[in-house]
């Protein structure tokens, strides 16, 4: 099958239509059974008590801004090089869910903090990085606003996420390097005092429920996208005949 | 290689015809580090604490403000397509404007430095390492805004989308500089910071150039 | 010789133009004729390289100008909309810096000056020069630095009679020299023996 197979769009959508009930369906089964785990099986944690149950939102969060910032990534590096139309609209469309994860990490981190070192924010080099993050996402956004001519601007921003796709190890490296000069290794880390098996599946599955909510909102979005190309086709052709 | 240094001395001879753009980056620093004392207070010991960090914050907010006349200019009045024409490398020509951004901006702000330091009362230890980081790591500050300042020609008031582009790119470069400082400063060895830094700045010299001339052409169509 | 193959333009998402073909060889001038929106500023700086086409093939003695196109962009110089003339710098230093960058000595700037009438302006910054002034100096870069095929994007533009007749005068020279001209244009160059390609709305 040729690399342009579904690039056609109408094949898309149908396709997109199709797949999106069944992700957005399982999505919420998971979600039901990871929260049930979460929230009821697993036991409390003998040092943190219930509040160790935020990560299993937070940490499959965590995992998720990254994820999105990788699709993101790829989908741009796809469109630069062999400009696979639909390619520009899947980086488009990631960059808000992202977004959202990304700020999820980061309100459930401050939650997650309170009660563990007893103040709302730390500067945790994991919740420092997936700051940088939040930061890295919304300047993909804006870049994607400010540029009114949407095959232009779809460029532009595939070079920043490529540009950002190469820094993002980078800065990780840099703040770890930095959190570790500043802070002693006394203080509990979030990403978990050594995770244990009961607390391990459930983790799993709400990082699956996660991923099938990205691919169900990433088909509405960008279904919603090229509608909206449609119309403006549409309205152009009207205006110009 | 003619047409590249006769790009640089287009722009070197363009940058003291039209003047002011250092002497306002020089003054933008000056003043950002005079607001902190003011702020957290004149206590020598936390200034001499501090100010590893915010000498380098400051730099690297005055390279950042400086970056809007790196294209701005030379895109408006046609300038950069003729250049784009010159039938050199489109990296090449960003590369040229890139050094002559460092040598009107970036190597002020290094000699400068020392003596907002001494104004910090930042450790005597320390000025060797402030020096080097300066020398190493404001070229990196050229290379990684060259790219935001290419993608943001085309915006009508692009400063601040501009800022936001370009700074989280910018923390890796802040990160090895301070602490190359702090390092010396309290008697460690900052060689390790320093290679990194170096690292960065030498990723950057190849690969910033290239995302930039991407984008400069993209700004062209 | 210069040769462009069946030919289509994008402009945001609309095609402007498609399925043009164009060849101009040495000594001959082709002017781009149409309404406004017909696509002779696209056409232009798709030939410069400034914009990619979205279908065809141009070709320079029958050579792929895609595989190098650095190569094309030294031997053609393109006039567009903007003067690319700095008001820091006076005439003769703006002209100079243009033909430095594109590798040329500086032993024809005079004979551009003059060529443009703008001899007595050596050391005038641009900044105080009057509009037609100002493109005469954009135009005298034609002639400060050898290329072989010329873009013109309404190039008289602001000039007066008699910088058009220093326009007429500079590119009967370049086509006697065996030069190339693509100039879009609504008003008449007077130039003699022009190939004419006419571009129609979409």
């Amino acid at each position: 099958m040729s690399m342009h197979y579904f690039a056609n769009p109408a094949r898309f959508t149908r396709l997109a239509a199709r797949i999106q009930p069944w992700a957005g369906g399982l999505a919420a089964i998971l979600l039901l059974v990871g929260l049930y785990l979460a929230l009821v099986v697993v036991p409390a944690d003998y040092q943190q008590g219930d509040t160790v149950r935020i990560m299993f939102v937070h940490v499959p969060s965590a995992w998720m801004a990254m994820f999105c910032y990788s699709f993101l990534a790829v989908a741009s590096a796809v469109g630069l090089i062999w400009k696979h139309p639909l390619a520009d609209l899947a980086a488009k469309a990631s960059a808000p869910i992202g977004a959202g994860f990304t700020f999820l990490a980061l309100v459930t981190g401050s939650l997650w903090g309170k009660p563990m070192w007893g103040a709302w924010w730390v500067w945790d080099a994991r919740l420092t990085s997936v700051l940088i993050l939040f930061f890295l996402y919304l300047g993909y956004m804006a870049l994607w606003q400010a540029i009114e001519d949407s095959q232009k601007a779809g460029k532009a921003a595939a070079v920043l996420a490529l540009v950002g796709a190469v820094n993002v190890p980078i800065i990780k490296f840099s703040v770890d390097w930095w959190n570790t000069l500043h802070q002693p290794a006394s203080v509990l880390r979030m990403d978990g005092p050594a995770i244990h098996p009961t607390m391990l599946w459930p983790l799993l599955i709400m990082a699956l429920a996660f991923k099938a909510y990205f691919v169900a909102l990433l088909l509405a979005r960008m279904r919603m996208e090229l509608n909206l190309r449609r119309i403006r086709a549409l309205r152009l052709a009207e205006r110009t005949s | 290689m003619r047409a590249f240094q006769a790009i640089i001395a287009r722009d070197l001879l363009l940058a003291v015809r039209q003047g002011g753009a250092t002497f306002l980056a020089l003054v933008f620093f000056l003043l950002t580090v005079t607001l902190f004392p003011l702020g957290i207070g004149p206590e020598p010991a936390i200034l001499a604490r501090v100010a590893p960090g915010v000498l380098w914050v400051a730099a690297l907010l005055a390279a950042m403000l400086s970056l809007d006349r790196l294209f701005q200019a030379d895109f408006e009045d046609g300038s950069l397509e003729q250049l784009t024409l010159s039938g050199l490398p489109v990296s090449l020509i960003v590369l040229a404007k890139i050094i002559t951004h460092w040598l009107t901006t970036g190597l002020p702000l290094l000699l400068a430095a020392p003596v907002l330091a001494v104004l910090l009362n930042m450790n005597s230890e320390g000025f060797t390492a402030l020096l080097l980081t300066m020398l190493i790591g404001t070229p990196a500050l050229s290379l990684i805004g060259a790219i935001g300042a290419a993608l943001t020609l085309t915006v009508r008031r692009g400063g601040v989308l501009l800022s936001l582009l370009v700074l989280p790119l910018y923390i890796p470069v802040l990160i090895f500089g301070v602490s190359a400082i702090d390092a010396a400063v309290h008697g460690l060895n900052a060689k390790p910071h320093l290679l990194l830094l170096a690292a960065l700045t030498m990723a950057a010299i190849p690969l910033c150039p290239w995302a930039a001339a991407a984008a400069v052409k993209l700004s062209l169509e | 010789m210069f040769q462009g193959r069946d030919i289509a333009c994008d402009r945001g998402e609309r095609r402007i133009f498609s399925g043009l073909d164009f060849q101009v060889s040495p000594g001959q001038a082709l002017v781009l004729r149409g309404p406004n929106g017909c696509g002779k500023t696209t056409l232009l700086r798709t030939a410069a390289t400034l914009l990619k086409a979205a279908a065809g093939k141009l070709t320079w003695n029958g050579a792929d100008i895609a595989e190098d196109p650095e190569e094309h962009r030294a031997r053609l110089h393109f006039i567009g909309h903007q003067d690319a003339v700095k008001g820091a710098l006076t005439v003769r230093e703006n002209i100079a810096v243009w033909a430095k960058v594109r590798g040329a000595t500086e032993d024809r700037i005079e004979a551009a000056m003059s060529a443009f009438d703008i001899a007595h302006l050596t050391d005038t910054p641009a900044q105080y020069l009057s509009a037609g002034q100002h493109r005469r100096t954009a135009l005298a870069r034609l002639v400060a630095s050898p290329a072989a095929l010329w873009l013109l994007d309404e190039p008289t533009v602001s000039l007066d009679a008699d910088g058009t007749a220093c326009l007429q005068r500079a590119i009967a020279a370049h086509r006697a020299d065996k030069g190339m001209v693509m100039a879009a244009t609504h008003i008449e160059l007077g130039l003699d023996d022009v190939e004419i390609l006419q571009l129609k709305l979409q």
